[in-house]
């Protein structure tokens, strides 16, 4: 009986080729439309997620300027000294370390290759306080650090521009006007949550830096990171009030620096991501709404096409359900149909937009799974109305239909 | 489940026995009465034609005889069964394994091979696909259409199209034929040829046929004839009576 239904209800579909195409599109548009927006919308929370376990959680950036706005952005705004980082490091509780960092865009030159990229001045807690690991190498030592010595240790996209598959360690590349001795290898960290690129990037000690390559004592940023367990609002209170003291803030000015926590940042990031991929989500479900009521509307013009096929059914002897369930088989039939294809869509077009949007592509068989049944069960819901009006016809007048 | 007793015929009563049955359509002042008390009895393996004129209340009785609606008042005894007391599924399962039903319009399924429209009623009875086919093509033979399955009934004539509709009725080997006018769309031969083909199916099997004529010459293969006026039984009596009614008409 189940089987016989199907045939005849996929006969039917056949039959009407084009008009059960256009009737399933909403369920194909409302389907394909769910899956793609979790599918980005994982991906989007992945790559955020990723990228700040990559900072280094527990984490405060410390910057010069306000916040956002106008007048932010951190122009104009005093830099940071070293003593700031050994004073915040001394003073507040619940601080484990303090990096301050120093960037500035560089091209580095080794034999016939040269690369721009990122040099980065910082103390020798940075590796450890941004959850850098090493793949080969050391890092530089007290020593190297308080000198001002000529060492590096590069990322992996330098490495790979400059080198190739050839050993960096030990080789002297030029930055600027000097020649740096490449002591250390970074390990792959990948693509950022923004799709820059975390790799590219030449890290030295601050005051090399400084001296060779901006030339001056300023900090542009302070990274802390802060024991495990520590309230991090309350580390945060207690350097904003140390830096406004050092900084000679009277009561009515405002702060000229900012602190980030990069826990609120993530919380802020994915909870945007989860805001977005709700309201997506709410938009699709209104189209399988309306592809449901599609399903409806062609159903029951199938019944009435068909009144006396089913008056002459009924009259060999049907029995009501099985003339209710050839016409729910035949709905769930053509949303099912629906929904299948909104799945492959779905696939293509969230892996196409995940290169796109440059976040990581990741297959949900959940979502998938999921919203197959959700249209199969929209077949359900709104092809009974018509199955049973079907089912409930009566033969003689049924036979009499024209 | 089945309110028919298995031996079902051995009763003594004979297979159809209507009493004082009645039929009104709409309600109240608009209420139309199309049969208005009608007592009938019919043995197994009788050949009964019904005639009368248009509106007289024969499509009526006919679908009351076959179980595709009850009476509004009396009783129907099938087998014995009082049918008037059955619910719509009762009723179904029993059209499925006694009754065959042949239309005026034939009915058959559109697009749809003549072997796949014999099949239909079988499908119902839960026959796998291999018995299904056989008896089809068992059924489309014995009424000369071998070699026709796989046609469409776009692809065959009026005869044709009701000899296939005749086999499906037939395929479920049933106690009881039903016929209103089946050869009401058709030209005298084809209608003889039909006819032909309906007493054989009653004299070699043993099918009891109940059929709607107009025609004198159609009514004249069936060995009583049943004449309804105004939702009643004017006359009622074995062919050669009507014969001689029909001459008288034709005299007229
Ligand atoms: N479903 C219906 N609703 C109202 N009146 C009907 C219905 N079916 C039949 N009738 C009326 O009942 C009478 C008998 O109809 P019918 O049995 O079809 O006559 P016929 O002898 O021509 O087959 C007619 O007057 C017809 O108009
Ligand atoms: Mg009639």
């Amino acid at each position: 009986m189940w089987w016989n239904a199907l045939l005849l209800a996929l006969r039917a579909i056949r039959r009407n080729l084009l008009r059960s195409f256009l009737t399933i599109l909403g369920i194909v548009i409302g389907v394909s439309a769910v899956i793609t927006m979790v599918t980005l919308g994982r991906g989007a929370t992945q790559a955020v997620s990723d990228q700040i376990s990559s900072l280094g959680s527990n984490l405060l950036m410390v910057r010069p300027g306000q916040r956002m706005g106008p007048g932010g952005g951190g122009f104009g705004a005093p830099p940071f000294k070293e003593a700031d980082a050994e004073a915040i490091a001394g003073q507040i509780g619940g601080v484990r370390a303090v990096a301050p960092q120093v960037t500035s865009t560089v091209t580095v030159v080794y034999g016939a290759n040269n690369w721009s990229t990122s040099a980065s001045g910082v103390s020798a807690d940075y590796f450890d306080i941004s959850n850098w690991r090493l793949a080969g190498g050391r890092i530089f030592d007290e020593t190297e650090e308080r000198a001002g010595a000529a060492v590096c240790v590069i990322g992996a996209t330098v490495r790979r521009e400059l080198f190739g598959s050839e050993d960096p360690l030990g080789q002297s590349i030029r930055v600027k006007q000097f020649s740096c001795i490449v002591i250390g290898l970074l390990a792959a960290k990948g693509q950022g949550a923004m799709g820059m690129d975390q790799d590219d990037l030449v890290v030295m000690p601050l005051r090399t830096v400084q001296r060779r390559v901006t030339g001056n004592q300023s900090i542009r940023t302070l990274l802390v990171s802060m024991k495990d367990g520590v309230d991090s609002t309350q580390v945060q209170t207690g350097v904003t009030r140390l830096l406004r003291e050092r900084r000679k803030l009277s009561a009515a000015d405002i702060d000229n620096f900012n602190v980030l926590d990069t826990r609120q940042i993530a919380e802020a990031m994915s909870g945007t991501t989860r805001v977005m991929t709700t309201l997506l989500g709410a938009v699709a479900a209104v189209s399988l709404l309306v592809g449901g009521i599609g399903i409806m509307n062609i159903m029951l013009v199938s019944v009435t096409e068909r009144t006396r096929e089913i008056g002459l059914r009924l009259a060999i002897g049907a029995l009501e359900y099985e003339v209710l369930l050839q016409f729910l088989i035949e709905a769930v039939a053509l949303a099912s149909l629906g929904g299948l294809i909104g799945v492959l869509l779905a696939t293509v077009a969230s892996f196409v937009l995940a290169q796109v949007m440059q976040v990581p592509y990741l297959f949900q068989p959940g979502i998938n799974l999921m919203s197959f049944l959700f249209s199969a069960a929209i077949g359900v819901l709104f092809g009974y109305f018509p199955a049973r009006r079907a089912a409930r016809l009566d033969p003689i007048e049924a036979l009499r239909h024209e | 489940m089945n309110p028919v007793p298995a031996n079902g015929g051995d009763t003594g009563a004979p297979l159809i026995r209507l009493r004082g049955v009645t039929k009104s359509y709409g309600q109240g002042a608009a209420a139309f009465q199309a049969l208005r008390g009608v007592d009938l009895d019919i043995e197994a393996g009788s050949f009964v034609a019904i005639m009368g004129p248009s509106g007289s209340g024969k499509s009526t009785v006919m679908n009351i005889l076959g179980c595709l609606d009850t009476p509004s008042g009396g009783e129907y005894l099938f087998l014995g069964a009082h049918v008037e007391r059955l619910t719509r599924d009762e009723r179904a399962r029993l059209r499925r394994r006694y009754f065959g039903f042949v239309f005026q319009g034939f009915n058959l399924l559109a697009r749809t091979s003549a072997l796949e429209n014999v099949e239909l009623p079988l499908l119902y009875r839960g026959e796998d696909a291999a018995t299904r086919r056989a008896a089809a093509r068992e059924a489309l033979a014995s009424v000369g259409l071998a070699g026709w399955e796989h046609h469409t009934p776009a692809e065959l004539s009026g005869g044709q199209q009701q000899r296939v509709a005749i086999a499906r009725a037939i395929v479920t080997r049933p106690r009881v034929l039903l016929a209103d006018e089946p050869t009401g769309n058709l030209d005298t031969q084809r209608s003889h040829e039909i006819m032909q083909l309906v007493r054989a199916l009653n004299a070699e099997r043993g099918i009891t046929v109940l059929m709607v004529t107009h025609e004198p010459d159609v009514a004249a293969y069936a060995g009583r004839v049943v004449h309804f006026v105004d939702g009643l039984i004017a006359r009622d009596g074995p062919q050669a009576v009507t014969e001689a009614a029909g001459g008288d008409a034709r005299a007229v």
